[in-house]
């Protein structure tokens, strides 16, 4: 049975979670390629798992119910086809991570801080998946977020790092108390908080109503959905890259997946402002993210805002899910569904990969900040190559797997004209229009992270001894860059593979796939719309080989070198290039006074006047401000009242009690 | 016997893009020089061009890396592709079902991808200012694109290009969302192209630049591949109006020899027509500043929005 082998790999880790910090405390050399080589096999047996469970159809499949935890409810595990699929979103991940880190965790300054923690936190991931009633869930979800806190705080030396610690502890809190009030608001009535239980259970709309409120709040925070982002920039980047790549390719999945999970197969019937709701935040997150992503000048906090809008875009899929699910247009939810979570998948490809890409200019460089990159592709040849891969990949550009996802999004929200409410009709275009928008800027945004990062002349001293990286790091990247080309060229086995999730959802699945003609992959049917990777992929490798054949063979292929022509006028010192910030200045131009009402003021100093003429550029950050300052500013107004309390006399504090006690007597009577 | 002739029409395509593209540029010239009673290079100017580019040596600046030297044949093989694959006299073509104009769109995107890149390969201010500005007008370029295949999409009820055409020719009424679309899409190709009110193809040297800064460090036969994808783009965007908004005479899937040599004929007037058009709007309007660029393709991007957002109203619109 997987589930066992699951939940003993689980343990595994667990168990390599314990003895990692007796390795790193006697300094031993190889606890590094040791810790990460376990992780690296038990995630991979997870990954057998998830594979068989959700490729091998029911016999695969299956629950466990272990007398741990609470002594009148124990432990639910299960394997069904929607844990199965984020098994092998999370599994894959761990993985080519774990296999990265061999090579990367090399450089490690303090791998106790590291090492201990990395397994847990794989343990915690894949036991949230696995779980199968809500107090195992809450447990993991927080083992989790705990122990991938540590993480982020592996290089507490660094004040920001310490300030994205303490924001995300905040967070996650918050996330899980929120989980916890929804979970306890789908009990069923005497207190049975087995997810079968639950499901089964009687659902008042108002009440799964709130609940969907407050999974919106719980896992989106999670996995980064604006207005609850504010930790995502400032934690994923400050955990080591391998981790980073974790936690923004695979735990913000693992979010998706407790929405998914509460949302379309706990709470029951949906109602169709849900679809409002999430449509809203996702199409938001998806134009904020990147927007914010495309002025970011540290290469890590870039890629940690591209995944807010890439959430954004997985959540406009899950939106579009709802509004058809409710509408009982089971063919179209399955589209949208399926769609979104091999978006989810896609990218947890190619955020890892462009984070493990980071990692190594961080290696090779020792540099995050653009700025001073440059010229990169050639001192790291393969590093460019593959993160030129995850740039094209993530900037959903075909053949290769993002634009097959956002594709299918899009083929979804043509279906949404025969949707009877009249708000979803507004609102679906609109967040079509976003998605295409934040497509084109993620497109913008990728240019620059490559161009300033990989080309052009080196902009500092650092970029221009980098050095290549560890094979380890290059073997990791190339079996994600892989990936990402099959999903992209042959995405019907793919979709195949999560009919039964979707068939589980929304009770309704894609057409099957067919093999052939062309390979190609029909959304709803053949003469609406088809699109064929393969095809695709194939013309323009001809293409370009022809073109490549005839011009060397019939005409020219001699070759001078000689220096930049540059209109006659070129430049030796590199700071004449264009910078990150000024290839972006265009664009903050054009969205900065919506989005962050960006002001830009010159002071001219009188003429005779010897001081210097200045720029300056105000940007606000509109959702920190209207939202966690005035959070910060009532909790801080509170606690210094309340401050007072400490300094009382023996018999206020007792009076305190006592009137404390009558209160909450009073309440218990007047309730029963 | 019938997928070998089905393969041999797709490739007829393929050549006769690849071959009137160069045409159809200097025809434009021609155009616009007789507009501004100039005689003017000849018509087959930009063939010769091409092939006196492919046949020099190529001069790549000194810390040009692989892929600069790439990026051209990428650029061509991306727009060669989706210019093959947009039905121009007939429609229903072999391998037409590979991919739908949203896949066309990205398509042109990797091309553009490419060239942005290769702008900023050797690190010249000139090549940054181009690239960055492309970018921020594909930003806004592409997403009107969309809604204006959404457009297309919802009335036809397919965004399969050959399924879009047959529909309009068999239901062709004039439709308030499709004139929307019509007007969106001219600015949309005129962004796409870098033509005059967006960008000058005429000239270097200019601040306001952006093609041609990108592809300022070019020579030889890279130069050439570029220049060439450049003119199978702008006939790209010309059958792609054409064949949504004027699909007539274009031949059907069963349809003989004679059909297809009809469609051809016809293909060859639209595109004609199309780049007269052009050039006449071109003659009569100014270039205008970079940042008004943004206002005049969001303009495109809210027709486009408009016109699904009415048909998400009423089908009738």
């Amino acid at each position: 049975m997987p589930i066992v082998a699951a939940l003993l790999s689980v343990a595994g880790l667990a168990g390599v979670a314990v003895v990692a910090p007796i390795l790193t405390a006697r300094r031993v050399a190889w606890a590094t390629p040791v810790v990460y080589g376990a992780s690296f096999v038990l995630a991979a047996v997870l990954l057998i798992c998830g594979l068989l469970a959700l490729l091998g159809g029911s016999a695969f499949q299956g629950t466990v119910h272990l007398p741990v935890g609470l002594p009148w409810i124990g432990a639910h595990f299960a394997l069904d086809p929607l844990s199965a699929a984020f098994l092998v979103i999370v599994d894959f991940g761990a993985v080519v991570a774990s296999f990265y880190a061999i090579g990367y965790g090399a450089h490690e300054e303090e791998p106790g801080r590291v090492l201990p923690f990395y397994p847990a936190f794989l343990a915690g991931m894949n036991l949230v998946v696995l779980s199968a009633d809500a107090f195992s869930f809450l447990v993991a979800w927080e083992f989790m977020s705990l122990s991938s806190w540590a993480l982020v705080m592996a290089h507490h030396h660094d004040e920001e790092n310490r300030r994205a610690g303490y924001v995300y502890l905040l967070m996650a809190s918050f996330g899980t108390l929120m989980l916890l009030l929804g979970f306890g608001l789908l009990a069923g009535p005497d207190g049975d908080y087995a997810f079968s239980a639950i499901r089964t259970a009687e659902h008042v709309p108002w009440l799964s109503g709130l609940v969907l409120v407050l999974m919106l709040l719980g896992a989106g925070s999670k996995a980064g959905l604006v207005p609850l982002h504010v930790w995502l920039p400032l934690a994923h980047p400050a955990a080591p890259s391998h981790v980073s790549a974790l936690m923004s390719g695979v735990m913000t999945k693992v979010a998706v997946y407790g929405f998914i999970r509460v949302v379309f197969d706990l709470a029951g019937e949906p109602a169709w402002w849900w679809a409002v709701l999430v449509l809203i935040l996702g199409a938001g997150s998806a134009v904020l993210g990147v927007l914010h992503a495309v002025l970011q000048r540290d290469l890590k906090r870039l890629l940690a805002y591209s995944t807010v809008e890439n959430i954004g875009i997985v959540f406009i899929g899950l939106g579009l899910g709802l509004a058809f699910k409710t509408n009982g247009m089971a063919g179209a939810a399955a589209l949208a569904v399926t769609a979104s979570i091999f978006h989810a998948f896609n990218h947890s490809l190619f955020k890892s990969l462009l984070f493990f890409g980071a990692g190594n200019v961080l290696t090779g460089t020792g540099e995050r900040d653009i700025e001073k990159l440059g010229g990169l592709v050639h001192r790291m040849p393969e590093t460019a190559y593959l993160f030129l891969g995850g740039c094209l990949a993530i900037s959903a550009l075909p053949p290769l797997n993002g634009f097959v996802s956002e594709w299918l999004i899009l083929q979804a929200i043509l279906l949404s004209p025969d949707l009877p409410q009249w708000a979803l009709r507004f609102l679906v275009p609109a967040s079509g229009a976003m998605l295409a928008l934040a497509a084109a800027l993620a497109a913008a945004c990728f240019v620059r992270a490559f161009g300033i990062t990989f080309l052009s002349r080196p902009r500092s001293p650092a970029a221009e001894t980098a050095h290549e990286v560890s094979r380890w790091q290059i073997r990791a990247m190339y079996a994600l860059l892989a990936v990402c080309l099959i999903a992209g060229i042959f995405p019907g086995p793919f979709l195949d593979a999560l009919s039964p999730v979707s068939q589980m959802l929304v009770a309704g699945a894609m057409p099957k796939q067919p093999i052939l003609p062309h390979l190609s992959i029909i959304p709803i049917s053949e003469s609406r719309s088809s699109y064929s990777g393969f095809l695709v992929f194939f013309f323009i490798m001809m293409a370009s080989w022809a073109a490549i054949r005839v011009i060397h063979n019939f005409a020219s292929r001699a070759v001078r070198r000689a220096p930049p022509w540059d209109c006659g006028f070129p430049d030796a010192s590199p700071v004449t290039q264009y910078t990150a910030n000024s290839f972006a200045q265009p664009i903050r131009r054009v969205f900065g006074p919506i989005a962050f009402r960006a002001k830009i003021s010159q002071t001219m100093p009188q003429p005779g006047d010897m001081a210097p003429a200045r720029l300056t550029l105000s940007l606000r950050d509109l959702i920190w401000e209207f939202i966690y300052a005035p959070i910060e500013g009532a909790v801080l107004y509170a606690a210094e009242r309340l401050n007072i309390l400490q300094f009382l006399t023996i018999r206020s504090y007792l009076s305190l009690v006592f009137a404390a006690l009558v209160l909450l007597l009073v309440l218990v009577a007047t309730w029963a | 016997m019938g997928l070998i002739l089905a393969i041999l029409i797709q490739g007829i395509q393929m050549v006769l893009v690849l071959a009137l593209a160069p045409g159809l540029i200097g025809f434009t010239r021609k155009v616009k020089a007789r507009l501004l009673r100039r005689q003017g290079p000849s018509v087959v100017q930009p063939y010769r061009d091409l092939l006196r580019l492919v046949r020099k040596e190529a001069v790549l600046a000194d810390n040009a890396s692989w892929l600069f030297r790439n990026a051209p044949y990428l650029i061509f093989a991306t727009t060669w592709v989706a210019a093959a694959l947009v039905p121009t006299f007939a429609a229903g073509l072999h391998f037409s079902w590979a991919a739908d104009l949203i896949a066309i769109t990205a398509l042109l995107g990797s091309a553009r991808f490419f060239l942005a890149l290769a702008g900023m390969d050797i690190g010249t201010a000139f090549g940054g200012i181009g690239s960055s500005r492309e970018m921020l007008f594909a930003t806004l370029a592409e997403p009107a694109m969309i809604m204006i295949v959404f457009t297309v999409a919802l009335v036809a009820g397919s965004t399969q290009l050959s399924t879009v055409a047959e529909f309009m020719v068999d239901h062709s009424t004039l439709r308030v969302s499709l004139g929307l679309a019509l007007i969106g899409l001219i600015i949309v190709a005129l962004t796409e192209n870098a033509r005059v009110p967006v960008d000058n193809p005429a000239t270097h040297l200019e601040l306001t630049m952006v093609h041609e800064a990108m592809i300022l460090e070019y020579s030889g036969r890279h130069l050439a591949v570029i220049e060439l994808a450049a003119a199978l783009k702008l006939l790209l965007y010309i059958s792609l109006i054409a064949c949504i908004f004027a699909p007539w005479g274009m031949a059907r899937q069963d349809d003989g020899v004679l059909g297809m040599l009809v469609g051809v004929v016809t293909w060859v007037g639209k595109l004609a027509i199309g780049g007269f058009l052009m050039v006449l709007f071109e003659t009569a309007i100014a270039k205008m500043r970079v940042f008004r660029v943004p206002e005049f393709v969001g303009g495109a991007l809210m027709l486009g929005f408009l016109g699904t957002l009415l048909l998400f109203v009423s089908r009738s619109f």
